[in-house]
């Protein structure tokens, strides 16, 4: 079914839609991200917490693996800061899940804490973006996921800073975006920053 | 149309003095980037959220600092939560004032939280009375046969 989407050219075909799966207990972010996502020519689900998240991807063993499959989730985007399970305990959970450990997770934080970023980092995190969460930034996502990172990873390595405090060495087995996690370092640098979080 | 030109200048003015005066930053910019003819509502439905988002927290915070032994940790929490509302949106000056109410609420500074109940309250009513007032020259306008001004 041909979709018309202004201004940001979504083409069509239903089977190509990159799948994301958005975690966050604010409403407004809620809201918003998903229009962000949707204007990217995502298909979205947003869910309000972790736990949530966890049963929508079927990791409690609620849903049989073929359902899973058709599930096909592509990314998690979600918050940090959740009441009961925060961003990194659910970045945590799907990472030490062998059925979702493939699957990219991106952290949203309003707060600019490097001890944070690099833990979430550490712990396998895709990218992670300061909130407020602009076009620019899902749209950087999105093409860098569908590309697989060769160009993010170039551009990475030419926005580097002389003394940037992420650590790029290779974090996890499979291919690493790097200049992702260095870029939106990079990013964060840029704004006040929290050393120690209490 | 005369009367389309007049509303939509009072548009453009109301709209430029918001950002001028620190009310909207560019974050109510990106929202509106959203907005389109297939969510033609968008920024009206945000902001709809956070005005009932914004009024149980306000709620909540009177609550929890009128307790005879404040949680500065809820407090704080609810403040948290207000500030990111603010910022998704792009009111400024609450976001602001939810900064300076965290810095009580780790100080655990009972006065200073109280203050900043007060001030935090006004500046939500204002931003509030200010977008309710946009709102309602974009449907003016648009009754009148005209188009809303892209600002930016």
């Amino acid at each position: 079914m041909a979709v018309e989407d202004i201004g940001s050219g979504c083409s069509s075909s239903g089977d190509q839609e990159f799948h994301v799966l958005a975690v966050d207990d604010s409403i407004i972010d809620r809201k918003v991200i998903e229009r962000l996502l949707k204007i990217s020519c995502c298909k979205v689900t947003a869910v309000d917490s972790g736990s949530r998240a966890l049963q929508y991807l079927g990791i409690d063993g609620e849903r049989s693996s073929l359902e899973f499959d058709e599930l096909k989730v592509n990314l998690i985007i979600t918050d940090y800061s959740m009441p009961g399970m925060t961003g990194y305990e659910l970045l945590k959970k799907i990472k030490g899940s062998t059925k979702l450990r493939q699957i990219p997770v991106v952290i949203m934080s309003s707060e600019n804490i490097l001890a944070r970023i690099d833990r979430c980092l550490e712990e396998g995190a895709e990218d992670f973006l300061m909130k407020p969460v602009q076009l620019s930034d899902v749209e950087r996502l999105r093409d860098f996921m569908l590309r697989g990172g060769e160009e993010e990873r170039e551009l990475g390595r030419k926005r580097k800073t002389p003394d940037d405090s992420c650590d790029c060495r290779p974090l996890r087995k499979r291919p690493t975006p790097l200049a992702t996690a260095c870029s939106s370092t990079f990013r964060a640098l840029e704004e006040p920053v929290i050393v120690h979080e209490s | 149309m005369e009367i389309v030109g007049q509303l939509q200048k009072q548009f453009v003015d109301f709209s430029t003095s918001l950002n001028h005066e620190g009310f909207l930053d560019e974050q109510y910019l990106q929202l509106q980037k959203l907005q389109d003819e297939s969510n033609p509502d968008f920024v009206c439905e945000v902001v709809s959220l956070f005005f009932d988002d914004s009024e149980k927290l306000l709620n909540n915070l009177a609550t929890a600092l009128q307790q005879q032994v404040v949680d500065f940790k809820q407090v704080d929490a609810h403040v948290h939560q207000f500030k990111g509302s603010s910022s998704s949106i792009g009111a400024q000056r609450v976001k602001n004032m939810c900064v300076a109410f965290r810095n009580f609420c780790e100080e655990k500074n009972l006065d200073g939280c109280l203050r900043c109940l007060q001030q935090l309250k006004h500046e939500y009513f204002l931003v509030k009375n200010k977008l309710e007032t946009l709102f309602r020259l974009e449907r003016q306008i648009v009754e009148a046969g005209g188009t809303v001004p892209v600002i930016g």
